[in-house]
């Protein structure tokens, strides 16, 4: 059975500032990033559709130490963002001070771009991943 | 069913890099578990080996078959588990399947792991092969990343300060740092008693509001423990631990688990099974060994387990409730925190604990008084693979 959404295409379009998902025709729960059946209720019987970026910070970290190949990224700001439509999607955060960043993050609205991680040895090639930036 | 006992256990030292390699490592804690259970090598049916990273440590894949031909088990089936560092459990709770099946009635499980021999970076790296690989890591998640970010939800999830809670966390910290530093089997044996909140709070902040000591170590190590049929056990040992409950249940990656977060759903599923299994409740648990890899996670897991309620973990810690004498021991080994994490072997290292806690054989500092029911806690990546065991006494 084929999926609806794979990876590569959920990749191209969030490369174009578009996020993707999945509405779950049974449920109409929204799945993102994209499987092969419904986060909530299993069903395969899912349609693409293009979400919402706007969303609010949930939580968020620091990096100090950093993984062997980006040594030289930290700081780092990684967010966990609640999007209008529901989902969370883990991203970076832009546009701050690393070191200045407090509790007071969390449920700041956000607005969605994206860069790419050029892959490593042990990846198999380049992701696009979501870069916010607070709203407003 | 037939009813499986823990007939033997053995473990190395966990400790950081070192000379031995994986096969060496797990020869030390096997033959240490046999030599226990009064067997010989060739009488082990099968093996289940938890090994998560051998591949890119020591460039070995296939390590169970080299770990079974190396100890002398020759020709026996011999399976490699992973699933990040809950890998042992996995591997135990299988074996666990085999012998209750009837199929095999003397089998050996456990794991072997050099997370230490790695280096920070690489192990950084390859920890955080345990998260998404295509959705989350390109963001730059690590393992403490996860876990910081956990703790800030928490944070705000229960409405407690920061400050507090950094503070009820260092006293994870420090409780598993005590119980360790007379572990000799721990990584930080004869160290780190002195800790103070002031420390914890201070050292090196590897991912906020986390700091070195929030974290678990990198380490080597082995543990295994030989399972029996109760027919077998019987003629073996007058201290059979029975495993009488077991749970395994699976999550997909950080972000789609938001629905419960941080509450981690797999493990309240999991632990559910395992107590409805063997027909206790969490108040009748004396000692836990729980997947304490960050001090947050100790709080996390003590709720999920059903010991303390949603918020209330940290001040639990402070009042002593998850100690030796209060309602549960939590950790009396040091836990991952102060005993080591080789991540393949921790689980099995849990269940050698426990199994040695019911026999009242560890160090007077740390052994949990006249304790009858054990449970152990591994957790594997971002809350992906959670494994719970139950064990009692069988005298
Ligand atoms: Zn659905």
């Amino acid at each position: 059975m084929e999926q609806k959404l794979y990876f590569a295409q959920y990749n191209e379009a969030l490369k174009q500032n578009k996020l993707l998902g999945l509405k779950c025709q049974q449920c109409n729960t929204i799945t993102t990033p994209p499987k092969m059946a419904c986060r909530q209720c299993g069903s395969p019987d899912m349609e693409v559709v293009e979400l919402k970026t706007d969303g609010k910070i949930r939580t968020f970290t620091t990096v100090f130490v950093g993984a062997e190949g980006r040594e030289s990224e930290v700081p780092y700001i990684l967010v966990i963002v609640e999007l209008e439509e529901g989902p969370w999607i883990m991203g970076n955060l832009e546009g701050v001070e690393p070191k200045s960043v407090t509790m007071e993050l969390i449920g700041k609205k956000v607005k969605m771009g994206n860069k790419i991680f050029a892959g490593d040895t042990y990846s198999a090639g380049e992701s696009a991943r979501p870069i916010f930036t607070l709203a407003g | 069913m037939k009813k499986v006992a823990v007939v033997g256990v053995g473990e190395t030292k966990f400790s950081g890099p070192q000379t031995k390699t994986e096969v060496e490592l797990f020869a030390e804690a096997a033959t240490e578990a046999i030599a226990e259970s009064n067997l010989k090598a060739k009488d082990i049916k099968a093996l289940f080996i938890g090994n998560a990273l051998g591949d890119i440590e020591e460039g070995q894949g296939m390590v169970a078959s080299y770990a079974a031909e190396n100890l002398g088990c020759h020709y026996a089936p011999a399976n490699r588990y992973e699933g990040a560092c809950a890998s042992a459990s996995m591997a135990v709770r299988d074996a666990f399947m085999w012998v209750a099946s009837g199929y095999y009635d003397i089998v050996i499980a456990g794991g072997v792991e050099r997370a230490a021999t790695m280096g920070t970076g690489l192990a950084t790296r390859t920890f955080a092969m345990f998260s998404d690989a295509r959705y989350e890591y390109p963001s730059g998640v690590t393992f403490p990343a996860v876990f910081a970010m956990l703790t800030h939800l928490y944070a705000d999830t229960y409405k407690i300060p920061l400050q507090k809670l950094r503070e009820q966390m260092a006293k994870v910290t420090i409780q598993s740092y005590k119980h360790g530093a007379i572990n000799p089997k721990a990584q930080f044996f004869g160290k780190n008693a002195d800790m103070s909140v002031e420390k914890v709070l201070g050292s090196f902040v590897v991912c906020t509001p986390l700091t070195l000591h929030d974290c678990c170590p990198f380490s080597d190590g082995a543990a295994a423990v030989v399972l029996a049929s109760e027919e077998v056990a019987k003629k073996l040992t007058k201290k059979p631990v029975y495993i009488t409950g077991i749970g395994q249940a699976s999550n997909g990656p950080l972000g789609n688990q938001n629905d419960y977060l941080p509450r981690i759903r797999a493990r309240e599923l999991s632990s559910e099974q395992a107590y409805k299994m063997a027909g206790i409740k969490p108040q009748d648990v004396d000692l836990c060994e729980l997947h304490d890899c960050f001090s947050i996670a100790s709080l996390i897991a003590a709720e999920s387990l059903g010991f303390f309620d949603y918020g209330k973990a940290g001040e639990a810690w402070e009042k002593g409730e998850a100690d030796i004498g209060g309602k549960v021991a939590i950790n009396p080994s040091g836990g991952l925190k102060a005993k080591g994490h080789p991540i393949g072997a921790t689980g099995a290292g849990q269940v050698y604990e426990v199994a040695r806690q019911l026999r009242g054989e560890v160090e007077p500092g740390r052994q949990v008084p006249d304790a009858k029911i054990g449970l152990t806690d591994t957790l594997g990546g971002d809350g992906g693979t959670l494994v719970n065991m139950i064990l009692e006494r069988g005298w």
